[in-house]
């Protein structure tokens, strides 16, 4: 793939603090990422690494009073972090758009879908009322909402759990946007609807030619739909690279150890998964040195001194890690099959 | 791939388009047979206040001394006669309008500025939430019937001025609710991924949070015209309120107190024309909070 030369999107070293008090939470700590266009990258990664902050950065909701940004966000050339008032309200939705994670939550229980798709399409769009309503009709047909004329003027109460995420797909994709964020769409869902709403995303992420950000704490979920994986830990991505290298020739200690407490085929029973030993870091009080350090096996006096740079492995396979040369083909054999 | 999506969502196509919320709330509020009397007990008294000069057997200003307190029952006058002859049926039949508009318009005032303040200070926050608030909260601290005859001592008695120290005196319990409630729904995910889709400050206001937040301070200000109505007729009573010759029954009850010991049954009649009109505006309230399904 060479989309990278020219990326949609262009994360370089965003640092996010949260509340300027004595003890500033540092979210995200030098983040890179670039998005080419048509490319599906899933950030993988524990509660608290970082996933969701970096996707609404991009969008600029955080609070700026308690909030502080360092470092570039560029989306089509235009740098996110500069934009204010009404360039950043057309930017939201129009240029970017989010599907958030409850889509209970999400949409608004006092307006019907169909109004909440005609309004977001408004915020964009000079546009008669009546051509709102069928720009709606033809986003709920767009996401496979079955009898979607009935469905516009349904409450977000009154759909199922799947409609419903289909729904809040259709708000987010209402004014065409380039580069869809997507924040956990399927982890409120039973099982079986969130293959439905994976394979819908995959589908109209080819079908619109979308970018999309695709944020899971589900490795399998993030195999069905990325082209590549970036796993975070405390804020900061840990390793980087296709689907395939990451999920074959995972490089970093903190993704083999993920890996590795999948539970799939091939284990004997009576037999307890592995684990990574200890708990996530403390944002507030994280280690000098690697945050994964104090969980690592192979932690030398190096990591706990310093923070590891990204060492490039090719192909676009990069890893912050010092310990590199020790974790070559490490869990070749624990790893999960990949079919892509 | 769109064939293996499309089967499991067959069970919902079946379903028959649900009613809005509002003919929701009406099924449910419906139902519950107390509200309703509430309700018809209010639409009647409403009716009787607009077709006042119509239904009122005589005129409520005119008096004479050869027939001062004739107790109810008399021919030709059903309730009776007040302490100047005037003819009590009559008399409480225009003092409807007084009372009513006494006891709704101070609310709907208070609702208006009071909401206006509580959603600026819930939305904005920070030091504007703080100024707000706090000055609210000063006022607060007045007893309400204090500060209501405070106020209008201060301003003189009449119509207006009572109104207007009516309406401070609801101002800031509803502006409490409104930055309560508005707080809660700032930061819940509809608000921020309306946000994300990039709608405006003000149309956030406009149309997430007023749409959410009006419900609940609405059923609450419903809950104070049964006060304000009381409060109303207390300022007139104390002769602070409505004067002498209208007809309203808190100033109705002052002026056929002389009367007590002679005519206890007159002296009721405001007040239970009082008693019945709060008490409707309450039980209205109730229902309509669980036919709203507020939780408050």
């Amino acid at each position: 793939m060479n989309t990278m030369s020219d990326p949609i999107l262009d994360i370089r070293g965003l640092t996010v603090t949260f509340g300027g008090g004595p003890k500033p939470v540092r979210a995200l700590d030098g983040v890179d990422l670039a998005l080419g266009r048509g490319e599906v990258i899933a950030l993988l990664g524990e509660s608290g690494s970082g996933k969701s902050v970096t996707l609404r950065s991009i969008l600029r909701l955080h609070p700026p009073k308690r909030s502080r940004i360092e470092g570039s966000i560029k989306v089509e050339g235009i740098d996110v972090t500069s934009l204010e008032g009404r360039a950043l309200e057309s930017f939201r939705g129009k240029t970017v758009s989010m599907v958030f994670q409850e889509p209970m939550l999400a949409m608004d229980p006092v307006y019907t879908v169909g109004q909440q798709i005609t309004e977001a399409v408004r915020n964009h769009e000079k546009i008669s009322a009546a051509d709102a309503r069928a720009r709606a009709l033809e986003m709920l047909t767009l996401v496979r909402i079955p009898s979607p004329e009935r469905r516009l003027a349904a409450y977000p109460h009154e759909m199922s759990g799947g409609m419903r995420q289909r729904a809040m797909i259709a708000l987010a994709l209402a004014s065409k946007p380039h580069i869809l964020l997507a924040d956990e769409p399927t982890t409120a869902l039973d099982a079986t609807v969130q293959v439905q709403i994976l394979l819908l995303l995959r589908e109209l992420q080819r079908e619109l030619g979308l970018s999309m950000i695709f944020v899971t704490h589900d490795i399998s979920v993030a195999v069905e739909v990325a082209d590549r994986i970036a796993v975070m830990y405390a804020g900061r991505i840990v390793e980087t690279g296709t689907v395939r290298d990451v999920i074959r020739t995972p490089r970093h200690p903190y993704t083999i150890g993920l890996l590795s407490t999948r539970a799939h085929g091939g284990r004997l029973e009576g037999h307890r998964l592995p684990a990574i030993p200890g708990s996530p870091p403390d944002l507030a009080n994280l280690p000098p040195g690697c945050a994964f350090a104090p969980r690592c096996a192979i932690a030398a006096d190096a990591c706990r001194a310093s923070v590891p740079e990204p060492v490039d492995l090719g192909g676009g396979h990069r890893v912050r890690c010092f310990r590199t040369a020790e974790t070559v083909n490490k869990v070749a054999a624990l790893a999960p099959a990949v079919t892509s | 791939m769109v064939q293996a999506v499309a089967p499991a969502m067959i069970d919902d196509a079946t379903i028959e388009r649900s009613p809005g919320y509002w003919s929701t709330v009406w099924r449910r509020f419906r139902r519950d047979p107390v509200a309703m009397i509430a309700l018809g007990v209010i639409v009647l008294l409403i009716l009787i206040a607009i077709l006042a000069p119509y239904i009122a057997p005589h005129d409520p200003f005119r008096g004479a001394t050869l027939r001062r307190l004739r107790p109810p029952g008399t021919p030709g006058y059903l309730l009776g006669t007040d302490e100047l002859g005037r003819d009590m049926l009559s008399r409480l039949i225009y003092g409807a309008r007084l009372s009513l508009f006494m006891g709704v318009t101070p609310v709907f005032l208070a609702l208006f500025i009071g909401s206006a303040i509580g959603v600026t200070a819930g939305y904005v926050g920070g030091i504007v939430n703080t100024l707000l608030m706090r000055t609210i909260d000063i006022i607060f601290a007045f007893p309400s019937v204090l500060l209501a005859i405070a106020l209008s001592g201060a301003m003189g008695a009449g119509i207006v001025n009572g109104l207007i120290s009516l309406t401070i005196v609801f101002i800031p319990p509803i502006a409490r609710i409104a930055e309560s409630v508005t707080t809660s729904v700032r930061s819940l995910d509809y608000v921020e991924a309306a946000r994300a889709s990039g709608a405006g400050a003000l149309s956030i206001v406009r149309k997430h949070v007023l749409g959410n937040v009006l419900g609940p301070i609405f059923v609450y200000a419903m809950s104070l015209i049964a006060v304000s109505m009381i409060l109303a007729s207390g300022l007139s009573f104390l002769g602070l309120g409505v004067r002498p010759p209208e007809p309203e029954w808190g100033l109705m009850l002052n002026t056929l107190r002389t009367a007590l010991y002679t005519q206890p049954m007159l002296c009721a009649l405001p007040g239970i024309m009082i008693f019945i009109t709060s008490i409707s505006f309450n039980l209205l309230t109730d229902g309509l909070r669980s036919a709203m399904d507020i939780k408050a």
